[in-house]
C-alpha cells in the first residue's frame, strides 16, 4: 500500500510543478505544443527513475560531504544517454527540445529527489517515487501544453480542434504565454488549495 | 562587419532580443525565488555574472583543448557541470571570506547557481553556436547581464507589489508568473531589432 502513496503522492498531491514550483525552466520552454511536453516529461522520467534506482542502491558507498557531486555525475551521465538514444531514433524531437535535454541534468526535480527521497530510501519506495514524481511532471508539462496549443494554434497533438473561424493566439505560444499560463494555473490550483 | 559591431550586436542580442530569463527560459529558479528584496538581487546578480564569464572560459578551454582533441565530446554534459560546480563552490569561498552580509542575503541560493540552468545553458550555447574563445567569454558576460537586468527589474516591481491587494490565491508564485509574462511581453517588442 505505502508504495502505492509514493507514486501517487507526485501526480497531484507534490505535483512537483504546481505545487512544488520545481522544474520551471524546462515547463515553460518546451510545453508550445502537446508533442514537446511528452517527450520532454518522458525523457525527464526516465533520469529521473533511473538515477533514484542508482542513487539509492549506492548510497551507502557514497561518502555524505561529496554526496551532491556524486549524485550529479550519475544524473549527467544518464542525460547524455538519453541525449545520445534520442538523437538517434527521434531526431526530429531532439531538434525541437534542442538545449533542454542537455539541461535535463539541472532540473530540479530530479536532483531534489535523489537528495530528499532515493538517498535515504531503499530500492523499490525510490523507483515508485521516480515514477511517480516523473509522470506527475509530465501531467503538468502534458496540461500546460495541451492549454497553449490550443490557443496558440487551435490544435491538439497536431490535429485541428478549434473552429475554422478561430483565430490562433498567436502570444500564447510565444514566451509570454508561457509565463501567464503557468501563472494562472497556479493561482487556479491556490483557489482550489482553500476550500 | 568589424569587430566592434560584431560585439555590439553579440551585447544587443544576448541582454535584450534573446533575454536569457525572459525569451529563452533560463535560470527560472533564481529568477522566481531570489527576486523578492532588491538588495539580494543585487547581490545574486553579480554572483551569476561572474560566474557565467568563468564558466564560459573554462567551459570552451575544456571543450576545445581537452574533449575535442580526445574525441569524447559525448561526455560534454558531465565535463561542463563539473566544472561549473568547481566554480560555483570557488565563488562560495570568496564571498563567504570576502562579504558575510552578502553571504546571508544569499543564503542557500549560491550553491544552487550549480543548478541554475542559465550557467550551464551559455555553456552549451557557445560550443552549439560555435563562438571564437573571445566571443564565448563576452557572452557569458552579456548573458550573465541580461539575467541581472531583468532580476533587478523583477525585484523592483515585486517589492511594490508587497503593498498591492491581491485576491489571497494570486499571492506570491503566481502574480510572480503573470509580472514575468508582462515583462515577457515588454521584451518581444527587441526581436523585430535586426543587425
Amino acid at each position: 500500500m505505502t508504495l502505492i502513496k509514493e507514486f501517487t503522492k507526485g501526480l497531484i498531491k507534490e505535483n512537483p510543478v504546481f505545487v512544488m514550483a520545481l522544474g520551471l525552466c524546462p515547463t515553460l520552454a518546451v510545453t508550445t505544443s502537446v508533442e514537446n511536453a511528452i517527450g520532454m516529461g518522458l525523457a525527464a522520467t526516465f533520469v529521473l527513475v533511473s538515477s533514484n534506482i542508482i542513487i539509492s542502491l549506492i548510497k551507502n558507498l557514497i561518502p555524505n560531504k561529496i554526496r551532491i557531486p556524486a549524485y550529479i555525475v550519475v544524473i549527467a551521465s544518464f542525460v547524455t544517454i538519453v541525449d545520445m538514444v534520442m538523437e538517434a531514433y527521434l531526431p526530429a524531437l531532439h531538434k525541437n527540445l534542442g538545449l533542454f535535454i542537455p539541461l535535463i541534468v539541472v532540473n530540479c526535480i530530479i536532483l531534489g529527489r535523489a537528495e530528499a527521497f532515493a538517498g535515504k530510501n531503499k530500492l523499490l519506495p525510490s523507483i515508485f517515487d521516480g515514477f511517480g514524481m516523473g509522470f506527475g511532471f509530465t501531467l503538468a508539462l502534458i496540461i500546460i501544453g495541451a492549454i497553449r496549443e490550443l490557443l496558440g494554434v487551435g490544435e491538439l497533438l497536431g490535429f485541428s480542434i478549434m473552429p475554422a473561424s478561430y483565430k490562433p493566439m498567436l502570444v500564447a505560444i510565444l514566451a509570454p504565454g508561457a509565463f501567464l499560463v503557468m501563472g494562472l494555473l497556479m493561482g487556479l490550483m491556490n483557489l482550489k488549495k482553500k476550500d | 562587419m568589424d569587430f566592434l559591431t560584431q560585439i555590439f550586436a553579440l551585447a544587443i542580442a544576448a541582454i535584450f532580443v534573446q533575454n536569457f530569463v525572459l525569451a529563452r527560459f533560463l535560470g527560472l529558479c533564481p529568477y522566481i525565488g531570489v527576486s523578492k528584496k532588491l538588495d539580494s538581487a543585487l547581490g545574486m546578480g553579480m554572483a551569476v555574472i561572474f560566474v557565467m564569464t568563468m564558466a564560459s572560459t573554462f567551459t570552451w578551454l575544456i571543450h576545445n583543448y581537452l574533449l575535442v582533441p580526445l574525441n569524447i565530446e559525448f561526455l560534454q554534459t558531465i565535463a561542463f557541470i563539473l566544472t561549473i560546480a568547481s566554480l560555483v563552490q570557488l565563488v562560495e569561498m570568496v564571498i563567504q571570506k570576502m562579504a558575510p552580509a552578502l553571504y546571508k542575503a544569499l543564503g542557500v541560493f549560491l550553491p544552487l547557481i550549480t543548478t541554475n540552468c542559465a550557467v550551464l545553458g551559455v555553456a552549451i550555447l557557445n560550443i552549439n553556436e560555435e563562438y571564437s574563445f573571445i566571443f564565448s567569454i563576452l557572452n557569458g558576460l552579456f548573458a550573465g547581464l541580461g539575467f541581472t537586468l531583468v532580476l533587478v527589474l523583477m525585484a523592483g516591481i515585486r517589492e511594490r507589489l508587497e503593498r498591492a491587494e491581491l485576491p489571497k490565491s494570486m499571492k506570491g508564485m503566481p502574480i510572480a508568473m503573470i509580472v514575468a509574462g508582462c515583462m515577457a511581453l515588454a521584451f518581444l517588442g527587441f526581436s523585430g531589432l535586426k543587425f
